[in-house]
């Protein structure tokens, strides 16, 4: 069976692969004619081919309730990757840097002087009112200034083609690995076209990683003792956080296997006794990191590590704190912060957003509750929102109470209707909707994913992505077109 | 190597070993009942006290027909020890330890439990079980030749030798103790060919009837098969190879003076003992003995390597009286032996 184009592209939406009047777009080209020449039985079969992959390689994520006795479920790809010229991703790319140094100088302005305040372009009542800032990081400096080492910031293409950022996640982004498993197992189901395009390489990833943890530690001789901290096997990213230990070739830890000695000190329980850990890549919030600072029932984490962190005998990523600026509040100011420390234009929009907490704005939200998507501040995950042109009268005027009982914790934004990319539906190609989320790496250096991970929602029509609402994934590809 | 670790492959190796062994000792009851004059067959009960599993099995109401015996053995996911179980727990332990094992290791374990799941029917079924325990069998040795060839010689692989030879030695021992539920009565010449037969069977369920050959040069003997099978310096599934290995991994890793210790008691009572005058009680009586001593050696590793546990589970061991524990039977332990099921 033969793929017709002209009928595939729905109206009014903006699709990665497919230009308005069926063609493919210049990047995606080869892609489509690949796509057209196996037909959607073979298509089908390659698909059958990578779940299977994906089932052998064990690529899971973890759900919380067990089924077979298992809790893990076979990682969703679908096949078909989403395209972007290197062109374009450039451009993305040095719009993230310029983010994430903005979103670095706002932290530690935030902990230290707090000048962005005084010279009035930021709230003070915002800082006093946000659940992540941790006034036990006040006047501290870690290594470079740097607090959020590691960011996943969500991309999405609106219908007129603008890429915005909806979302900058700095206290445990997760996703990195499907990123670079996605990639070998679409290498291994359609290696006909790795041959002959230009797709850049996602594999580089883990030495990054690595690299700029080794840089943060706190000994200058010998190797750097690099671990990854996780809550353990029941946390919904825990493929990732095992597999990132073993590309860098480092012991993956839980806070039982941790302490914090008398010289202030940590150290992990090894089978020659206790060894002196340097840096940790630490994959538990701030509120379960140590229960002598924050929550005192926490057994995820380590007594008396804030301390160490603060002597500077220790290196965390990201730095205790830094979630200051995970606060969909606070991006709604990142634009301006972009103009305040570097002097520079936003080269990446924000969704425009409106500040509940402003009593104008919020105003206007109420108002037009049925055209807008209402956010909780730190939500995550698709949760806790509302969608107002889909929601019921009753829920429109449940939410409204909430925006007026607590407005510091909501934003809204316009309905953005995402971009599609063509996806394997019950043995036919449709239109489903995508974000994408690339990971970016302060360090000495700023490094950017080669794309990202690109999250797509199954169900038609729908805008929902996330993994835990039956959302999937695809591969990303950077193509280089000008060669 | 972390503590947690150490602990996580040192079961991951036992519970491979495990399932392979308990899949060895179906087949040869199997076989066992299959050459014996009807009125002598055993049944299936002896398989449920040699895998030290009486309690577990009595407690589920089971009736003690071959099916539910075999289902219980295989299968039932309420016992740790059956082969489904191991394999699940060799697979939980596996998925902690992604960052330690080699990729494929972990792809084919994981491939293999899935299989077998699925293909739990034909090991009810007595025309299609020995294929499936025969499958089984290969895919733990591919694993251990997965392991073997592509694990760098680091502590983890010495940890998952230890465990590994320590698993064996204990399981050809309770091998052994199927051999020693059955009495043939002594006066009965003419039964002395099933007796032979028997011996036989229980080399090839070890895959050591080849191996017996070459180094015994002599007919099958009940004497000369457990000297083989007990003390045979060379054959990997030997108890006093597989306590030569453990010495020798034991012996590359960090403070292990205290453990080497119970290990060459170990050692020393197999060595010693005069196997040719065991009558089977005898018999049955010396591989508990054994049994006890490899659990002597997995609690000093325990002590020496792995995390501490709860102060209370240390107490209640230590207050326990030394002739208790003497008396305990080694498949007592076995729930101990199982804690780390997922």
């Amino acid at each position: 069976m033969s793929i017709d184009w002209t009928t595939y592209c729905a109206s009014g939406l903006h699709d990665e692969l497919i230009g308005p009047s069926g063609g493919a777009r210049s990047a995606g080209r080869a892609l489509i004619r690949h796509l057209s020449e196996l037909g959607c039985e073979e298509i089908g079969i390659r698909q059958q081919a990578a779940d299977l992959a994906i089932k052998v390689m064990g690529v899971t994520f973890t759900v919380y309730h067990q089924e077979d006795g298992s809790i893990d479920r076979a990682w969703p790809l679908d096949i078909i990757p989403r395209i972007i010229s290197a062109k374009e991703w450039n451009k993305i790319a040095a719009g993230l840097i310029q983010r994430v140094a903005a979103l670095n100088h706002f932290i530690d302005d935030v902990y230290h002087a707090q000048r962005i305040v005084k010279d009035k372009v930021f709230p003070q009542q915002i800082i006093a009112s946000s659940k992540n800032f941790r006034p036990n990081c006040v006047g501290i400096s870690p290594p470079n200034g740097c607090w959020a080492h590691i960011c996943g910031s969500d991309l999405v293409r609106d219908k007129d083609g603008t890429v915005y950022v909806l979302e900058d996640n700095l206290r445990v982004p997760s996703g990195v690995s499907y990123m670079i498993e996605n990639r070998q197992v679409v290498k291994r189901v359609l290696p006909e076209l790795f041959e002959n395009t230009a797709i850049l390489s996602v594999d580089d990833y883990p030495a990054q990683l690595h690299d700029m943890l080794a840089a943060l530690s706190p000994r200058r001789e010998g190797l750097p003792e690099i671990v990854v901290l996780t809550p353990g096997i029941y946390n919904s990213a825990y493929f990732e956080h095992s597999y990132l230990a073993r590309q860098m070739g480092c012991e993956l830890v839980e806070g039982r296997d941790l302490a914090v000695h008398e010289d202030d000190c940590v150290y992990m329980q090894t089978i020659d006794g206790w060894t002196r850990v340097d840096v940790i890549y630490r994959r538990i919030d701030d509120d379960f990191l140590d229960p002598e600072s924050f929550r005192a029932d926490s057994s995820l984490g380590v007594p008396g590590l804030m301390r160490a962190w603060a002597k500077g005998n220790v290196a965390l990523a990201n730095a205790p704190g830094a979630g200051v600026a995970d606060d969909k509040l606070v991006y709604t100011y990142v634009p301006d912060m972009i103009r305040y420390y570097l002097d520079e234009d936003p080269i990446l929009p924000n969704v425009p957003s409106w500040r509940c907490a402003e009593p104008k704005e919020l105003e206007h939200v109420l108002l037009h509750l049925d055209s807008l998507v209402v956010k909780p501040v730190d939500g995550s995950g698709g949760y806790g929102m509302l969608m107002g042109p889909t929601a019921s009268q009753r829920e429109r005027s449940q939410f409204a109470a909430q925006l007026r009982a607590a407005p510091r914790d909501f934003i809204a934004q316009p309905v953005i209707t995402l971009s599609t990319v063509p996806t394997f539906i019950d043995a036919r190609i449709e239109p489903r909707h995508v974000d994408l989320r690339p990971f970016i790496l302060s360090g000495p250096k700023t490094y950017v994913t080669t794309g990202g991970l690109t999250r797509v929602a199954l169900r038609e029509g729908s805008l929902v992505v996330n993994s835990s609402q039956g959302g999937g994934s695809k591969d990303t590809w950077i193509v280089d077109t000008e060669t | 190597m972390l503590s947690r670790v150490a602990e996580n492959v040192y079961w991951l190796a036992r519970y491979l070993e495990r399932a392979e062994n308990t899949a060895r000792l179906v087949n040869v009851n199997t076989n066992l009942l299959l050459d014996l004059p009807l009125e002598y067959r055993p049944g299936w009960l002896p398989l449920i006290d040699i895998t030290g599993n009486r309690d577990l099995f009595d407690a589920r109401e089971k009736r003690s027909e071959e099916r539910e015996i075999v289902h219980f053995l295989i299968a039932d996911l309420e016992n740790p020890g059956s082969i489904l179980a191991s394999l699940r727990s060799a697979r939980e332990n596996a998925r902690t330890l992604r960052d330690v094992l080699p990729n494929e290791v972990w792809e084919h374990l994981n491939e293999l439990f899935m299989e077998i799941k699925e293909a739990l029917p034909a090991a009810l079924n007595k025309r299609t079980r020995f294929q499936f325990l025969q499958h089984i069998i290969r895919g733990m040795q591919t694993l251990t030749g997965e392991l073997e060839g592509t694990m760098s010689r680091s502590d983890a692989f010495t940890v998952l030798m230890l465990g590994r030879n320590l698993e064996r030695a204990d399981m050809t021992s309770r091998i052994i103790d199927v051999r020693s539920a059955q009495r043939l009565p002594a006066d009965a010449p003419e039964l002395a060919t099933f007796d032979t037969i028997q011996w036989m069977n229980l080399l090839k369920s070890i895959s050591g009837y080849q191996m017996y050959r070459l180094s015994q040069r002599t007919r099958v003997s009940r004497s000369a098969v457990l000297e083989f099978v007990l003390r045979d310096r060379k054959f990997p599934r030997a108890c006093l190879y597989c306590l030569n290995e453990a010495e020798y991994f034991l012996r590359a890793l960090p403070r292990s003076a205290g453990v080497l210790g119970s290990l060459e008691a170990a050692r020393a009572f197999l060595e010693e003992a005069t196997l040719e005058t065991l009558d089977q009680p005898g018999l049955h009586e010396h591989i508990d003995q054994l049994q006890l001593h490899i659990i002597v050696v997995h609690e000093g590793i325990a002590r020496t390597y792995f995390p501490p546990r709860a102060a209370s589970a240390i107490q209640s061991q230590a207050q326990m009286p030394s002739d208790a524990r003497q008396k305990m039977s080694a498949v007592a332990e076995i729930p101990a032996r199982s804690m780390q099921t997922s």
